[in-house]
């Protein structure tokens, strides 16, 4: 029998990450920024938290809270610069955006598995591993009696304070998008900067703004990965490819981070799922049910673009680089 | 007059086309300062001077003949993939799929060398192979490119999910055909009876992946420039309005080109399976489809100037690598440098097309 | 001038894009309670220098001043603050939000769209607009969609209000209704500025009328103190006489022959509606209408490019035989033997690639021709070289793209490779949009010589006097309609405007 109590929560778990970084997403395309360079900057997020724990915990810290603020700060700073540089090419100098964001995933994944790699060599550290065990039990504390409710405390209670912080970011910008003023300015960029330029709206501003905190957002879920997840233990390609997922899951859910909540809890349990269905001795298929989130995608992009709904429809401008004086 | 706090300090126009010379320029001052910015990246991490750090990067390709060779190799592969890839291009198609196409090259390889490696003639399973693997890119690139044509789906991503869903295809097959039972691998194909292998001329097993993605080079830049389906590309690709106009079908364009650029794909597969690695892993491609993208917008789409392109990013990333493992650091430190020197020359495109007024004050007071 | 302070002061503006000087020390003075037009043939810099003044563009050069005062406008947000606000040719709305929701956008504070409506509510009462605020602008009209336009500006309190051709795309009835709010606006102590080309707009709207030519400042009088002849001279440099040849057609036989033709846009609207008429050999047969009438369906329509509801299009080779055309694209009409040329309105979008070269454009007709997989790269090149020096093409070489060359030798290239393939029929949309006298002129002759040699010409045209002395029968079409052929010989130009605007049931003339 499928084993719903144990499968949701994983699910989730590993939903997580992916809500983060489609939330992020969506923040930078709705301003007209196709940033590929997620993933890369995920890792760069993740990378820039460890760095900082680590380092707290060489020096043998004891402050709970700044075993949670060293981390959440370094990554913080490092995808807000990932940001900035993808920013600075793809909108100042108006450089070719996919090119742009495949670089900076080269770059960010580069640089997570290089100061994965190296960091205890590099800082003549004398432990075999990155286990940030420390700061771990401080991302991954669950709420308190989550394991005294029985299923409920299990569903709903059982995960870290990054987690809860996702599904209120993704709130939040579904929100912003909607109902604020600055909402519509900002899709109004990404649909046609010419006319938000007309109306006066600061269309670099706001570009270098949303895909500047879209890019924090998505960091968010590279850090809550490892000091969450993986329990503060850094291995080389760990993260693999789900920022690619989440850039997905933006097409899944049309644009939409509330939507995104729910998305990211089923693609999370879709790329689990072959842990959990019966398929006896033939390992095989297992990988077979991996493409299930791939696929599902696919399904909403083509039927997305048949049934050819204006609102469904990517940001109009996505991945064009506006000059004010193009003619 | 306070005329002076109210102008703005510059603004920046279009300009119009430079000579090619100072473009030119502009491009190999954005890689020599790239180069610097490395060093000293280098310098930072590994306190080594920074002369010496180039050394060891230029060590990383041509220290030994082994390693020249197995620059060429890496740079004939990814040349390769980038060929594939420019085609859809030159047409505005963001094929992002060379990944997945090129895997699903390797996979077809991979079975028939496994599947029929003792029962035909190895010159047969080689064409097989050949066959097969163009044919299995091509499909894995006709897919989103069909749905391009038919509902103007956003190739972009899909083909960028077609290459996690080859991924799990690939990882499916290794499973069922691997080497030993629960190993989770299948090892070298046929190391006893080397059917399948592509056969080895002069001095290295190399060589002949070389000279095949060389002819490919000049046969691709003849295509793309001088024939009639490179002239239809550059229109497409252009204005598909002005295609229709002159009775150019553009959903046929699409598909003939994305089908051509997902059977080089499937080619660069069988190349690395049939004639260096005679294995297959979900990482084999080691992520060229999208380094391809980089070398084939660096050149320009010029099939000639990707020679070069991908040569600096393989270069790189060797040298990256030859680097990090002298300190026994992480080999991903090439990415770091790949990465840079993308940025800068992406950064100084800017430079070339673009340029910044500034104005001077007191100007025009009259 | 007088003594009233402007409400704008542009001073030596001048702007350049490239190596193009689209305004060259321009003056222009706009004052409040008064619609001043700014007159100028296509490409005089008209829209160029209202963008700066409405912050898209910065000027190169030149001083701007807003009741007196200095002033710099470094985006369209300064130039909302200094109650400037321009209503462009093409709409700047967003699709996929709704009518409030662009009326709003760029503006401050806490989004309130009840708000918002309410206020949209009351400035269309004021005025007689009909704009349903939760209404999407991709389901709108064109008419609505500049409705919106409007009251966005108004909404913002704009007092220098600058409409770019608002006319181009109304029916007379909905051009009536503009006019009387622009009036209204105006004894409202609003500045006006109207961006037009078309004569009897400024005679019936205008106070004030400034003229551009060539990017420069020619003049401005009141519009009282003027009249039609003497604007047109000044906008085009020299008085005018027309003086185009039209040799007698030899020989006529029928060419195409279109029967019921009916279109409908893919947003369903009526487009042509039961089209029918012959356009014989050796004749060229103009085609009149105000723009959006169905001229560029009619030409697509005939050139393969258009699907078509229902109706006939046959050509008629010399020996009587027929081809149906419908349902063929322009590859399977080429490769039928009919040679069809058609010189596009949108010349860079769709008759030419503007990235490639002379020489490549040359080749759009002809690179399937010859054997094997590989273009004839030397035929096109040669042809290049003597489409050059026939057409007296203005070029650094035949390696130059396109797109760096100026309107005129575009028009040039593109009509030049379109008789290069000796067609028997051949269509031109706008032919002389843009161009000064001399290269009118060339392709006058041009299309005059196609005649000669027996080609059925059909001449899209949106100067009246030109068609009135180029073409052998004209077609009046009026919303989808044909409303008369008449001959072109002894035709008078009111007859022609009036049957232009007949179907509307008004006429401005």
């Amino acid at each position: 029998m499928f084993d719903l109590i144990s499968f949701i929560p994983r699910a989730i778990m590993q939903g997580i990450p992916l809500l983060y970084g489609s939330t992020g997403e969506t923040l930078t395309e709705k301003s007209g920024n196709l940033n590929l360079g997620i993933p890369g900057i995920m890792y760069a997020g993740a990378i820039s938290g460890v760095v900082g724990a680590f380092f707290y915990e060489q020096s043998g810290g004891t402050s709970g809270f700044l075993y949670v603020a060293i981390p959440l700060v370094c990554s913080l700073l490092g995808s807000l610069l990932m940001g900035l540089l993808y920013c600075f090419l793809t909108v100042t100098l108006r450089a070719n955006q996919n090119v742009t964001g495949l670089a900076l995933t080269t770059f960010g994944v580069g640089l997570g598995n290089f100061f994965g790699g190296s960091l205890i060599k590099l800082a003549g550290a004398e432990v075999p591993a990155i286990v940030l065990s420390n700061t771990s039990r401080y991302f991954s504390a669950t709420l308190p009696g989550a394991d005294k409710l029985g299923w409920f405390g299990k569903l709903f209670m059982s995960y870290g304070f990054l987690a809860y912080m996702a599904v209120l970011i993704a709130l939040a910008a579904s929100y912003l998008l909607k109902r604020t003023r600055v909402g519509l300015h900002l899709r109004a960029v990404g649909e046609s900067p010419t006319t938000a330029d007309a109306a006066g709206i600061n269309v670099s501003k706001y570009k270098y703004v949303s895909t500047c905190a879209g890019s924090v957002v998505a960091g968010l879920g590279g850090l809550y990965y490892i000091m969450d997840y993986t329990k503060g233990i850094w291995s080389s390609d760990a993260f693999g490819d789900r920022g690619w997922l989440a850039i997905a899951l933006v097409i899944f859910t049309i644009w939409r981070p509330n939507v995104g909540v729910l998305a990211s809890f089923l693609f999370g349990g879709l790329y689990i799922l072959h842990m959990y269905i019966p398929s006896g001795m033939n390992l095989a298929v297992k990988e077979l049910y991996k493409m299930a989130p791939y696929v599902v995608t696919i399904v909403v992009l083509v039927i997305s673009s048949m049934r050819n709904k204006r609102e469904n429809q990517p940001p109009a401008s996505l991945g064009l680089a506006y000059f004010r004086e193009d003619r | 007059m306070n005329k002076k706090q109210h102008t703005p300090l510059f603004h920046v126009s279009k300009r119009g086309e430079l000579p090619w010379y100072l473009s030119w320029g502009i491009r190999v001052g954005a890689v020599a300062l790239a180069l610097l910015v490395s060093a000293l990246v280098t310098n930072l991490l590994t306190g080594e001077n920074p002369v010496k750090v180039f050394v060891t990067i230029w060590k990383g390709s041509f220290g030994s003949a082994r390693k020249m060779w197995v620059l060429g190799q890496n740079v004939a592969i990814l040349l390769c993939v980038a060929l594939a890839v420019t085609p859809a291009f030159r047409m505005r198609c963001w094929n992002l799929g060379g990944d997945g196409q090129m895997l699903v090259g390797c996979l077809a390889t991979a079975a028939c060398m496994i599947l029929l490696g003792d029962k035909l003639p190895n010159w047969l399973l080689i064409a097989l192979m050949v066959v097969c693997s163009m044919l299995a890119g091509a499909v894995w690139a006709l897919i989103p490119a069909a749905f391009k044509a038919k509902y103007n789906t956003n190739e972009t991503l899909f083909t960028l999910m077609m290459n996690y869903i080859a991924t799990q295809l690939v990882a499916f097959f290794i499973i069922v055909w691997e080497v030993p039972k629960g190993a989770g691998k299948i090892g070298i194909i046929n190391q006893q009876t080397n059917a399948g292998w592509l056969p080895q001329i002069g001095p290295s097993k190399y060589l002949l992946n070389i000279i095949i993605v060389a002819v490919l080079t000049v046969l691709m830049y003849l295509y793309l420039n001088y024939s009639k389906h490179g002239y239809e590309i550059s229109v497409v690709g252009e204005s598909e309005r002005t295609a229709r106009y002159v009775g150019i079908k553009v959903g046929k364009v699409i598909l003939r080109t994305m089908l051509l650029s997902g059977a080089i794909c499937g080619l660069a597969g069988m190349l690395l399976v049939g004639g260096t690695d005679h294995t297959l892993t979900t990482t084999i491609t080691a992520s060229r489809g999208f380094t391809a993208v980089m070398v084939s917008w660096l050149a320009k789409f010029n099939p000639i100037w990707m020679v070069l392109t991908s040569f600096l990013l393989v270069f790189l990333s060797k040298g990256g690598s030859e680097v990090a493992s002298g300190f026994g650091l992480s080999t991903s430190f090439g990415d770091i440098l790949t990465g840079i020197i993308l940025f800068f020359i992406l950064g100084s495109e800017f430079f070339i097309n673009y340029k910044i007024n500034f104005r001077k004050s007191g100007e025009k007071e009259a | 001038m007088d003594n009233k302070i402007p409400a704008v002061t542009m001073r030596d503006i001048t702007k350049r894009f490239g190596s193009t000087l689209a305004n060259d020390k321009v003056w222009l003075d706009i004052y409040r309670g008064e619609i001043l037009a700014l007159l100028g043939e296509n490409g005089s810099g008209k829209t160029t220098l209202m963008n700066m003044l409405s912050g898209i563009y910065f000027p190169d050069e030149g001083e701007i001043q807003i009741d007196g005062k200095d002033v710099v406008i470094r985006s369209p947000k300064d130039a909302f603050d200094l109650g400037v606000g321009m209503i462009h040719q093409h709409f700047k709305l967003v699709d996929v939000l709704t009518a409030a929701e662009n009326i709003v956008l760029g503006l401050p504070g806490k989004l309130d769209l009840k708000a918002a409506a309410q206020k949209i509510r009351e400035i269309c009462d004021a005025y007689g607009f009909e704009v349903d605020p939760d209404q999407k602008v991709y389901d709108m009209s064109v008419s609505q969609k500049q409705t919106v336009e409007i009251v966005k500006v108004l909404y913002r309190g704009a007092d220098i209000l600058i409409l770019d051709e608002p006319t181009a795309v109304l029916t007379p009835q909905e051009i009536d209704k503009l006019f009387t709010v622009l009036r209204n606006m105006r004894d409202d102590g609003k500045a006006i500025v109207i961006i037009t080309h078309k004569m009897h707009e400024v005679e019936a709207l205008s106070d004030r009328v400034a003229i551009l030519r060539h990017g420069q400042f020619i003049g401005d009088m009141p519009t009282k103190k003027t009249n039609a002849q003497e604007m047109t001279n000044m906008m085009v440099g020299h008085a005018v006489t027309l003086n185009i040849d039209r040799p007698e057609p030899e020989n006529p036989k029928p060419r195409i022959e279109v029967k019921g033709l009916t279109v409908r846009s893919m947003d369903g609207i009526l487009k042509l509606d039961d089209v029918s008429f012959t356009a014989y050999s050796g004749e060229i047969l103009g085609i009149a209408g105000i723009s959006g009438c169905g001229q560029k369906e009619l030409l697509e329509a005939i050139a393969g490019l258009q699907p078509v509801e229902a109706g006939s299009i046959s050509y008629i080779d010399d020996n009587g035989g027929r081809e149906e055309l419908i349902g063929k694209d322009p590859l399977s009409i080429q490769q039928m033997g009919v040679a069809l040329s058609f010189v596009p309105e949108d010349r860079l979008g769709m008759g030419l690639v503007g990235n490639m070269d002379i020489g490549n454009n040359m080749m759009l007709r002809s690179y399937r021709s010859g054997r094997g997989i590989f273009t004839n790269r030397k035929a096109p090149y040669k042809l290049a070289h003597q489409m050059v020096d026939f057409l007296e093409i203005a070029t650094p070489s035949v390696e130059t793209p396109v797109r760096r060359l100026s309107g005129g030798n575009v028009q040039k290239v593109l009509v030049g490779r379109e008789i290069a393939n000796a067609p028997s029929v051949l269509l031109t949309a706008y032919a002389v949009r843009g161009l000064d006298i001399n290269s009118s002129y060339l392709i006058y002759d041009t299309i005059n010589a196609q005649k000669m040699r027996g080609v059925a010409v059909i001449y899209v045209g949106e100067d009246l006097d030109v068609l009135l002395e180029l073409a052998d029968r004209i077609l009046v079409l009026c919303g989808g309609k044909v409303s008369g052929i008449v001959p072109g010989r002894g035709a008078k130009k009111r007859d022609v405007g009036l049957m232009m605007t007949k179907l509307g049931g008004k006429s401005d003339e």
